[in-house]
């Protein structure tokens, strides 16, 4: 299949899928898609719907309605051929009480269809990861560990990540981020769901925010910033009131000579043609930080 | 702040996530004591049939190793607590014993009990409550016991000892449980180290009463049974339970003060780093998970079996020393009496033998709801394949434990025995009753295919009736249609009766379209 929003093979998409719980709808129309070959960041606030569309694409929920596809193939009729293909992180790893950690990355491994050895090897090193410890006496970020070594270990095309650093030191967070880039220059395609900013920030090229099992935005960061907000402080030789009456500005604050107030990306250039009337004498503008903007999309009702 | 701070709010906590289990377990055994009672006051009205009610159950050897020494039988009393004991017992003990690690041993193995110990509570409050609960369940126990027995008319004594008594055994098996949680670090291990030792005590006192030796008086359940009520109401021998259940209360406190939390008195060994080559499959990973409980099971059973083979030489023995027995059996003569016994004993065994069925395939359940299934489940392993291998280790596994059954208890007789012939026979006699441990699997399967959440219990549910069915059937008078619904009911008792091949093909063929239909199931629905 071709993607036509990034003019790329697809490797998954998931197409007005409802998923419902007696009466809860934990998906209600939603929409992803993924190219071949990119790190997509998967978003949004707890209890939204980002692991029941994992469990969706795993087939290990079905899809009340919608179209689900998984490398070219359905994965509720083909879970299994098509799990060969792929790797998954739980984001909260369970394991058996009574196996090692070196087990059970050989058995996850092996059921998948084999694993790097030599890999296996530079990746228990990498992680610190000791095998020999029964699984019962991991803490949550060892048993996170395992999980992604042997994700890591396997070579696959596809690598289903669910917030898989939750409970991992900085540097082990480190060790994560070099093996989701490695993946990348192989080829394989990640998506990713995560809560930390900084991670999504320095590894995704485009991501998916999903509310209330809906999609709430979808596109490359630069183009989730550019439908948001700016925000301007103005400094102007006479007060501009009249910028209250600009549309797409928002909550104009004036303060000893200067105005600060937000503005729709789409209406910039319409606020600064007003202050520039004014006469301007100092200006500062500065794009959303993430954290604005995943609030923004986490905390208002979606307008567009 | 003492070391039982807290107790109270954990006392409530318990109390509310148990609020319909531990109702359950309390009325559940009450119940079958209000129908034991029931059912023998209509059963024997004249004096002529209690008489013929006790000298069949003097000959009994199979009626002895269950229920006891017989005591008081002459009149309805004392038969109906003979009758109804036997579950009352158990079911008590058994009770405290789960309830015990459920609370303590458990909580601290999920770490639920870490998010609680960090608060103001002291280091013995979780099995003080738990203790506690378990206490007044097992004294409620006693009490409506003793009053369901008053209701029907027997005397006022000997039902409050009666009654008394399972609430010493009820209090017993939680200190066994207490100490039992604090040896190993998993739950499942403490649970296994005091069924164990419950089961075990049960099979000492019923081979010391076949046998009629102070073999009996090794076991509690001998003790809570010597206090004979309606004969002699020994009330003084409740004081060695109780006594036994203070020290082992006290010596689970000990214990708990001297290990860390989270950690048991065994402490885990560095395991290996690599996998073996078998662990690649469903059924590797399934045999894997399964191997200590299989174990266990085969372990016990095979004692049990060994333990009951031992003794079949002195049944015969007891009827050659007495006319009076011998004439009982109509058909007369050793061998008819050794052949009932044994049917009886392999009955039972295989009717137990079906929890490890049930408990194995309810693991791929449990397996779900731990997420590990998830974890397989997203390798290239189907769901069919992963069902399946689970099955694979229920079925070898069943088969392997009644093999065992069948090979105990006919080596140890043809040793006591100087017998060899038995050998064979009881070995298919043990196999015979293979198609009812399946039904009961198959029943499970069912279940975990279509009613996921319910699996449990209906699961439990159906080994439950079964085993009330072969214990308390006959005495429930149980209408065919429904003692029929056990599929032991339907399979003939080898060797007291010949083989046939038809029930055991049907019955095997229900159990074979459950687990079809089940699967069926299982590949349709969301696994959570």
């Amino acid at each position: 299949m071709f993607c036509i929003v990034c003019r790329m093979a697809e490797a998954l998409l998931l197409d007005g899928v409802v998923k419902t719980f007696g009466t809860v709808r934990a998906l209600d129309g939603f929409r992803m898609q993924v190219a071949e070959g990119e790190v997509h960041g998967f978003l949004g606030p707890n209890g939204a719907g980002k692991s029941t569309a994992m469990r969706v694409l795993l087939g290990l929920l079905r899809a009340d309605a919608g179209t689900v596809r998984l490398l070219d193939g359905d994965p509720w009729s083909q879970a299994a051929e098509l799990h060969r293909r792929l790797a998954y992180v739980p984001g909260d790893v369970n394991l058996w009480p009574n196996l090692t950690g070196g087990e059970v990355i050989d058995l996850l491994g092996r059921m998948r269809g084999g694993l790097d050895e030599g890999r296996r090897a530079e990746l228990l090193d990498r992680f610190e990861l000791d095998p020999r410890k029964k699984a019962r006496t991991y803490s949550k970020g060892n048993r996170q560990k395992v999980a992604l070594v042997a994700a890591f270990a396997s070579e696959v095309e596809l690598y289903l990540l669910d917030e898989p650093t939750s409970g991992l030191d900085p540097l082990m967070e480190a060790a994560f981020q070099e093996c989701v880039l490695e993946a990348k220059a192989e080829g394989a395609t990640v998506l990713l769901s995560s809560h930390i900013l900084a991670e999504v920030e320095a590894l995704c090229d485009r991501v998916s925010i999903i509310r209330n099992g809906r999609t709430a935005q979808s596109g490359t960061l630069s183009e989730l910033r550019h439908l948001t907000r700016t925000t301007v402080t103005a400094e102007t030789a006479r007060p501009v009131p009249a910028i209250a009456e600009v549309p797409g500005v928002h909550q104009p604050e004036f303060q000893d000579g200067k105005v600060t107030f937000d503005v729709d990306s789409t209406h910039l250039d319409d606020a600064v043609r007003v202050l520039s009337g004014a006469g301007i004498k100092a200006l500062t503008a500065h794009p959303p930080t993430l954290e604005e903007l995943f609030l923004r999309q986490y905390g208002e009702e979606i307008t567009s | 702040m003492s070391a039982v701070t807290g107790t109270v709010h954990l006392v409530r906590l318990v109390l509310r996530r148990d609020r319909i289990r531990l109702p359950v377990w309390i009325l559940g055994i009450t119940a079958v004591t209000a129908a034991s009672a029931n059912a023998i006051r209509s059963l024997y009205e004249t004096p002529e049939e209690i008489a013929g009610y006790a000298a069949t159950v003097e000959a009994s050897a199979a009626t002895r190793l269950m229920n006891g020494r017989p005591a008081a039988l002459d009149s309805l009393d004392g038969i109906t607590v003979y009758e109804s004991s036997t579950v009352a017992v158990l079911a008590v003990a058994l009770m405290s014993v789960f309830l015990v690690v459920r609370h303590t041993r458990a909580e601290e193995e999920t770490g639920r009990a870490e998010l609680l110990r960090s608060t103001v509570l002291g280091r013995h409050a979780a099995t003080a409550a738990a203790f506690s609960v378990a206490a007044v369940a097992s004294a409620l126990v006693g009490l409506l016991d003793a009053a369901v027995l008053v209701a029907n008319g027997a005397a006022a004594e000997g039902s409050l000892l009666h009654g008394a008594s399972l609430a010493c055994l009820g209090l017993l098996g939680a200190a066994v449980a207490a100490v039992a949680a604090q040896v190993t670090p998993s739950a499942r291990g403490a649970l296994g180290i005091a069924g164990g030792l419950v089961g075990a005590a049960y099979v000492v006192r019923g081979l010391g009463d076949v046998s009629d030796t102070a073999l009996t008086w090794v076991s509690p359940f001998g003790w809570a049974q010597g206090t004979r009520p309606y004969a002699d109401d020994r009330w003084w021998l409740l004081v060695p339970l109780l006594v036994l259940a203070a020290l082992l209360a006290g010596a689970a406190v000990t214990l708990a003060a001297h290990r860390d939390f989270g950690a048991g008195l065994l402490q885990a060994r560095a395991g290996r780093p690599r996998a073996r080559p078998s662990l690649a499959t469903g059924w590797g990973l399934a045999f894997r998970t399964q191997r200590g409980l299989l174990l266990g099971w085969t372990a016990g059973i095979t004692a049990t079996a060994a333990l009951f083979g031992s003794t079949g030489r002195e049944v015969v023995d007891m009827v050659a020393d007495n006319p009076d027995l011998a004439a009982v059996f109509e058909a007369g003569g050793a061998g008819s009496v050794l052949d009932g016994y044994f049917a009886f004993v392999l009955s039972f065994l295989a009717v137990v033998s079906a929890a490890f069925a049930v408990s194995s395939v309810l693991r791929l359940k449990g397996e779900e709801d731990a997420g590990r299934a998830e974890a397989v489940l997203a390798t290239g392993l189907s769901r069919t394949r992963w069902a399946l291998g689970g099955l694979a280790v229920t079925l070898a596994g069943s088969l392997l434990i009644l093999l065992c059954a069948g090979l105990g208890l006919g080596i140890t007789h043809a040793l006591v025995a100087d017998d060899g012939s038995a050998v064979r026979v009881l070995l298919g006699g043990a196999l015979a009753q293979a198609p009812g441990i399946l039904a009961l699997a198959g029943c499970t399967v069912l279940a975990l295919g279509w009613l996921p959440r319910w699996s449990g219990v209906v699961g439990w549910g159906v080994f439950a009736f079964a085993l009330l069915q072969s214990y308390l059937g006959e005495l429930l008078s149980l209408p065919d249609v429904v003692a029929g619904l056990s599929p032991f009911w339907h399979l003939p008792m080898v060797p007291s009766e010949a083989f046939t091949a038809a029930p055991a093909a049907v019955v095997t063929s229900v159990a074979a379209v459950l687990t079809v239909v089940g699967f069926l199931g299982l590949r349709s629905r969301d696994i959570t």
